[in-house]
């Protein structure tokens, strides 16, 4: 539609805050994110990066704050956290694949389970986004017969099988061997490139710069700085920042 | 000239050759077990033959000459030895295979229940499994035949639930049906009804393939077949059963069925106790299903439900299929301590016939190998369905 509307938050995340018991693992997050756009958050690790994506589909309850997606807001009401997760995907750091279906029923299960489509539409659009992700002759195997980077890209065909508008990735590279990173970096590279809003936990930092619109800095469940890639990589203002960029780019 | 690594190979003796040590060993300890077997079985003839006797199962054609309390077919003390043995099979499997399903539903109940983020249900249910899978199960049903089911009131006092269910020391006594004349037709009926939801069974089997989502096939099935029934039990000009209900005559109560307390007490223990395993065994299997599964599940927007019913327990069902399977191989064979409260299951039987015929290695046998080959339908069938569900991997 119009450019004004590409410029409305698809995502608005106010004053969020999280406490597992004691521990209080976001310390109120604000954060805005237009349609379209690729946000790369990284920091240490128990810095609460995951714990924030997985509040914006409620696999974590936020305490306080307000959570808007797509203009639903996240509460208590079953029927808006159904809504939002129509609308979003996840890619998990294990993959999650579930192992007891094919790839093909992976990939179909929820289109058929919760949009209710015909089995012919549902094979066919898995067969595109099998397609679209390189492997279509893995189709009728199992998840257990597939490679690390196979099952990463399956899972991201299946998320994109329920035609939503937000992909979250939780470290989507973290587990896999080095030479499968690429494929699954590729697949998401071609994925920011065609318009989806992305939010992405990850420590690939080739990636970032080359795809991210805007990158977060975690620690200690706070947004430490956040700002264009190369604001990020050439200019950091906090200190924090600066070492951990000089501990994960030495090598 | 140095030897080539061919000629050294082709020089092996034979007594250091792995592959022919390999194979000489099997036989060598084939062998072995066939002489003792037959040292074993020439002793024991032996032993019979200084007796005067020599092993024959003849004796299963001669009168049995003593009473079964309770039976599931019409049998006399003139009968013959087979004759007994078939009721107390029969008695071992009707109590077994109803075990087996009342332990099964408790079972998982209670191990949804430990689960359950209710915190009384959940404790309720732990305290359950701790003392029911710590107590022996010959405690257990010494309790309950001695503690409880003849320590009800006399048939006097019989405890009545509703109008004509009654429980006393001498068990409980429920409304029975009795044929009338149109009975066997309703037995056609019913056969019709199988047939029907098999037909409706595989139809939505079919459905489910070709839109590839499963409906509640077996729930469907199940309501065809009642509907069935239902529908013909209205339709036949005279209803098919008649309602014998018990009353108080004399000392006792005449009509309607009565299950003894021994039954009772048997079966109440074995449930009791099996489903205490039953329920850690699913309770495990839940748990055996990682968050992660549900987590993906959810994220792609299946609800609750369509999360355990097609995430969840498929998976867990892989997991909880061989334990449960020796959890009713336990049952089947643990309902053989019948005979300390005087059930007359397979094994009280083969004792007093070994007693009347003095044919122990027979009597032993023929248990051993009844009981053998009940585990063993058991064990096949449920192996049938374990390959069924099981994963597909590398």
């Amino acid at each position: 539609m119009s450019e004004n509307n590409n410029n409305d938050p698809i995502i608005v995340c106010q004053d969020v805050h999280k406490w597992y018991g004691q521990f209080h693992a976001l310390r109120g997050i604000d954060m805005e994110v237009r349609k379209g756009e690729v946000i790369v958050i990284f920091g240490p690790s128990g810095s609460g990066k995951s714990t924030f994506i997985r509040t914006i589909n409620r696999l974590e309850e936020h305490q306080s704050g307000q959570i808007v997606v797509d203009s639903i807001e996240l509460t208590h009401d079953v029927r808006n956290i159904e809504a939002i997760r129509k609308e979003t995907g996840m890619v998990f750091q294990q993959f999650n694949l579930f192992p007891h279906l094919t790839v093909l029923q992976n990939i179909t299960l929820a289109p058929l389970q919760v949009h209710k489509w015909k089995k012919e539409k549902a094979e066919e659009i898995a067969m595109q986004l099998l397609e679209r992700v390189g492997i279509p002759e893995q189709a009728e195997k199992f998840p257990g017969q597939l490679s690390g980077g196979q099952q990463q890209r399956v899972a991201i065909a299946r998320a994109l099988a329920m035609q939503l508008k937000i992909m979250l990735f939780d470290e989507p590279t973290s587990a896999l061997d080095p030479e499968m990173i690429k494929e699954v970096l590729d697949v998401m590279t071609e994925l920011a490139e065609s318009g989806m809003t992305m939010l992405v936990v990850t420590h690939e930092m080739g990636f970032a710069r080359s795809v991210a619109d805007r990158m977060f800095f975690f620690d200690e469940g706070q947004i430490v700085e956040s700002g264009s890639p190369e604001d990020i990589y050439n200019n950091p203002q906090e200190d924090r920042t600066k070492l951990f960029l000089s501990q994960i780019l030495q090598h | 000239m140095e030897k080539t690594h061919t000629t050294q190979q082709a020089t092996i003796p034979f007594w250091r050759d792995e592959r022919v040590l390999r194979v000489l060993g099997q036989i060598i300890f084939l062998i072995a077990v066939i002489v003792f077997g037959y040292y074993i079985y020439n002793n024991m003839i032996t032993a019979l033959a200084k007796q005067g006797m020599t092993p024959s199962f003849a004796f299963l054609n001669q009168t049995a000459g003593f009473d079964i309390g309770e039976r599931l077919i019409e049998y006399e003390r003139a009968d013959f030895n087979k004759r007994a043995v078939l009721v107390a099979v029969l008695n071992t499997v009707q109590v077994s295979i109803v075990g087996i399903i009342l332990s099964t539903i408790l079972g998982v109940f209670l191990g949804i229940a430990r689960l359950s983020t209710n915190f009384l249900v959940a404790k309720l249910s732990s305290i359950y499994l701790e003392i029911l899978r710590n107590i022996p199960l010959l405690v257990l049903l010494i309790f309950w035949y001695t503690g409880i089911f003849i320590t009800l009131p006399r048939v006097k006092e019989a405890i009545s639930l509703g109008t004509s269910i009654f429980i006393s020391n001498r068990g409980m006594v429920i409304p029975w049906g009795i044929p009338t004349e149109t009975w066997r037709a309703y037995l056609i009926v019913l056969g019709v009804g199988i047939v029907l939801s098999a037909i409706v069974n595989w139809q939505l089997n079919l459905v489910g393939k070709r839109t590839g989502r499963p409906p509640l096939v077996t729930l469907w099935t199940i309501i065809t077949f009642l509907a069935v029934a239902i529908i013909g039990w209205i339709a036949l000009p005279q209803s098919p059963l008649t309602l014998d209900l018990p009353t108080l005559q004399g000392l006792n109560f005449k009509g309607g069925y009565t299950f003894s307390p021994e039954y009772l007490a048997l079966l109440s223990g074995l449930v009791i106790y099996t489903a205490a395993f039953v329920g850690e065994i699913v309770r495990a299997g839940i748990l055996s299903v990682s968050k992660g599964q549900i987590e993906a599940s959810r994220a792609l927007g299946l609800n609750a439900f369509q999360t355990l019913r097609l995430i969840v327990f498929p998976q867990a069902m892989r997991v909880i299929v061989p334990p449960l399977t020796s959890q009713y191989l336990n049952l089947t064979k643990n309902s053989s301590l019948a005979v300390a409260i005087g059930y007359p299951d397979l094994f009280a039987i083969a004792g007093t016939m070994h007693n009347q015929t003095g044919r122990s290695v027979e009597v032993i046998a023929l248990m051993m190998g009844i009981y053998l080959s009940t585990s063993l339908i058991t064990s096949v069938f449920m192996n049938f369905y374990n390959k069924k569900i099981k994963l597909v991997e590398r």
